[in-house]
């Protein structure tokens, strides 16, 4: 079953050729959120690259789950520091471009 | 006829040619940490660096290809049957006339690999077998003009035409996500998304700082001693000044809600900044002349 915005755990699961129990275990570490229907449950499609970072950095790099947790805690700093980094270049520009 | 390029997975790896399997394991492993795309977002050597690091792992971790490319590696030259193949396996993206490339879709392994041990024999499964679709990235240039108002855009992403909506305010540099228009999913999952960032190029009059616009406009030496009107012209249209009397040279005047549009806040604006100069006559007639005199000498009383 498959929403517009939700895709059922056991087709994802399926799909990645993963355990079910990884997604609960990823559910109880605080990573993911799960939305219940019927008893079944279903994970939101936008977390899906989240999830899907976070299984690659598992299976492919052997990370734990709690380096996992530090990787991406780093990585959205990185991010914001870029965004802090794209807006101060756009200002410099204002100081290096000729006056208009 | 392509020559095909030979590759020394012992090198990529970093690893003598009678390396363990235990070293080269524990390399690859090294590298990989180093160079995986979820740690190295935005950046396309690293990309391409894990790519070769898989393939050379690939090689020299399974021993039956590691011994087949000991074999025969250094002799393998280019196989003419593979430049078909090649060919029809290399899809260029194109995304309003700019190349570019797909997330993880585009991990394929080299020719190299793929004439030696035949296409598909790798087993990026870990990547390939995945559910949701990869995300492709794209640069889009437009004018700072272009993207003081929402606007629709055609643009062409792998044979597909889109249409796109550029909010107005768009930042340079600033990336949005048009979801699902990356690549197909696999095994019944959602397909991957499009990222498009903008490079936007400034050859306006105006200079931006996020929302405000910055702009010198001259003024004659007359208004601002006199005081006067001026017409300025901004982005959004012709906006009439009013100059005080003795307005000093590069006096900064704020034109509230003059400046760019707020990105998805509809009918906000910044501010427009006007440096006002005091542009100096060039020459000046003999009765000019003789009225500066007369200015001077009341100034000295």
């Amino acid at each position: 079953m498959q929403s517009e915005n939700l895709i059922a755990v056991n087709e994802f699961c399926t799909g990645h050729h993963i355990d079910v129990t990884f997604i609960s275990t990823l559910h109880q570490f605080g990573f993911i959120e799960l939305t219940t229907i019927e008893q079944a449950n279903f994970l939101i499609i936008d977390d899906l690259p989240r999830i899907e970072k976070i299984i690659r950095l598992h299976n492919e790099l052997d990370i734990n789950l709690e380096g996992i947790d530090a990787i991406i805690y780093l990585l959205e700093k990185i991010n914001s520091m870029e965004y802090e980094l794209r807006v101060l270049r756009n200002r410099l520009k204002l100081y290096e471009e000729p006056q208009r | 006829m392509n020559v095909m390029e030979f590759v020394d997975y012992y090198k990529i790896l970093g690893v003598a040619k009678n390396a363990s399997d235990e070293d080269i394991k524990k390399a690859y492993r090294k590298l990989a940490r180093k160079h995986h795309p979820d740690l190295n977002p935005n950046n396309k050597e690293a990309h391409k660096l894990f790519q070769q690091i898989n393939e050379a792992n690939e090689v020299l971790s399974d021993p039956e290809k590691r011994k087949k490319y000991d074999q025969y590696g250094k002799d393998w030259q280019h196989a003419e049957h593979f430049e078909k193949s090649k060919e029809s396996r290399r899809q260029s993206t194109n995304f309003g006339g700019q190349q570019f490339s797909g997330g993880f879709e585009d991990d394929e392994f080299s020719d190299f690999f793929a004439s030696m041990f035949g296409e598909g024999s790798g087993k990026r499964s870990r990547r390939k077998t995945g559910f949701r679709g990869g995300d492709y990235d794209a640069m889009l240039e437009l004018r700072l003009e272009d993207v003081y108002t929402t606007q629709q855009q055609v643009v062409t992403v792998n044979g597909k035409k889109i249409r796109i909506t550029i909010p107005a305010g768009v930042e340079n540099g600033q990336k949005i996500k048009l979801k699902g228009h990356g690549g197909p999913g696999h095994n019944g999952g959602p397909d991957g998304d499009l990222y498009i960032t903008f490079n936007i190029v400034n050859s306006s009059p105006f200079r931006r700082d996020g929302n405000d616009l910055f702009k010198t406009e001259q003024i004659d030496l007359y208004t601002a001693v006199l005081g006067g009107e001026i017409t300025i012209d901004t982005l959004g249209g012709k906006v009439k000044l009013k100059i005080s009397p003795a307005t000093q040279n590069m006096t900064k005047m704020r034109l509230k809600g003059k400046g760019f549009p707020v990105y998805k806040q509809e009918d906000q604006f910044g501010d427009l900044y006007i440096t006002l100069q005091v542009k100096l006559p060039n020459a000046v007639s003999d009765k000019e002349k003789e009225l500066f005199t007369q200015l001077a000498a009341l100034q000295s009383k």
